[in-house]
């Protein structure tokens, strides 16, 4: 069993507490969390639903943006004033921006409003699949960080652009499993894996194109460390019942990962005991005809 | 004076950051403010000066992903 595992279900049994679980914390720029999901707040049918989500997704940290207001409409008083209530730190984005300084800028404002001084920094590149900048991404990773910022980069797979990101300072990386709100799951498994096996010591988060809690437990099983998902609990049938089957989802990938899976193989190998088998002389009597 | 507010043509009295918020009715709001993509602390807003042109942007919180 890997990282103490057996020592948790030990204490678990002896206390009655969840401790496979909430002895696993999750370290972001040295704040330690018990949740291993985390939840973004956009798209839900309606502000009631979406604190019925957050709740039942029992998520630590949920993305927030910024956008304009007409004066006198207070829907982003509203909104702050439904997040706040919820208890639960905010990870501001700065998502749709196309370049560096709109980024900066935007990473600014966000701080300043949100009173924190982590940001989701996503730097988009390609219209097509909002695939990120990662030449942006390095270049305002490294202006925020000089500024006293704790960047979350939104990033891809890349080896190279994740090196460069550690060198800009960041201490958290967020890969996409897929394109922003394609519901496509893990794309690049190979490359995934890659990723995490380069850079083992650093908090990876699956950021984007979850569609399913298969594919949330599948990010845990190879080891990520956490997974944000938005549009896959905000868009589902019944938003609650999905924030909570992710809960689950997430929970199970990272103790399956932590209890450290078997290995694949092709052909098949019994798991009941071949020796003692009833029947086992007319099976060889008819090899023998 | 001629200015852009979010991206709006507007014609405003306002000489600074502070009093534009004030004469749009944001001044109790929580807001963000950036001129000519440069962000702009709350505590400057009274001495930032606007000018024929500007591009002014107010922010809010909103949803995310």
């Amino acid at each position: 069993m890997k990282a103490d595992l057996k020592a948790d279900l030990a204490a678990d049994r002896e206390t009655g507490k969840d401790a496979v679980f909430g002895g696993d914390p999750l370290t972001l720029y040295g704040v330690e969390l018990s949740s291993r999901l985390l939840a973004g707040t956009g798209q839900y049918p309606s502000p009631a639903i979406l604190s019925r989500a957050i709740a039942a997704a029992r998520v630590e940290i949920v993305t927030v943006s910024l956008r304009r207001e007409s004066g006198g409409n207070q829907a982003g008083a509203r909104f702050w004033a439904l997040i706040r209530d919820l208890g639960v730190r905010v990870l501001p984005n700065t998502a749709g921006c196309r370049g560096v300084k709109e980024a900066v800028t935007t990473a600014q404002m966000a701080r300043e409003i949100f009173d924190t001084a982590w940001i989701k920094l996503e730097v988009i590149g390609e219209e097509d699949t909002l695939q990120p900048d990662v030449f942006g991404l390095v270049e305002a990773a490294a202006i925020l960080t000089r500024d006293g910022f704790q960047v979350f980069p939104y990033t891809t797979e890349d080896l190279v652009a994740a090196e460069k990101l550690l060198g800009a300072g960041c201490e958290v990386l967020m890969p996409w499993g897929a394109p922003i709100g394609s519901g496509r799951g893990l794309n690049n498994p190979y490359a995934l894996r890659s990723l995490r096996a380069h850079f083992p010591q650093v908090p990876l988060i699956i950021d984007a194109g979850i569609g399913a809690p298969s594919h949330a437990a599948a990010a845990m099983e190879m080891g990520f460390d956490a997974v944000l998902s938005n549009t896959a609990i905000a868009k589902a049938g019944d938003p609650v019942a999905m924030a909570r089957a992710f809960a689950l989802a997430v929970e199970a990938g990272r103790t399956g990962y932590r209890a450290d899976l078997m290995q694949a193989r092709d052909m098949a190998a019994p798991s009941t005991p071949v020796i003692g088998r009833a029947f086992n002389d007319l099976a060889n009597d008819r090899a023998r005809a | 004076m001629h200015i852009h507010v979010n991206g709006k043509a507007l014609d405003v009295a306002a000489a600074t950051l502070a009093a534009l918020l004030a004469e749009l009715d944001y001044e109790d709001a929580a807001v963000a403010t950036a001129l000519n993509q440069m962000f702009v602390r709350r505590r400057d807003r009274g001495d930032t000066p606007l000018k024929e042109g500007d591009a002014v942007e107010i922010l809010t919180p909103r949803q995310g992903g």
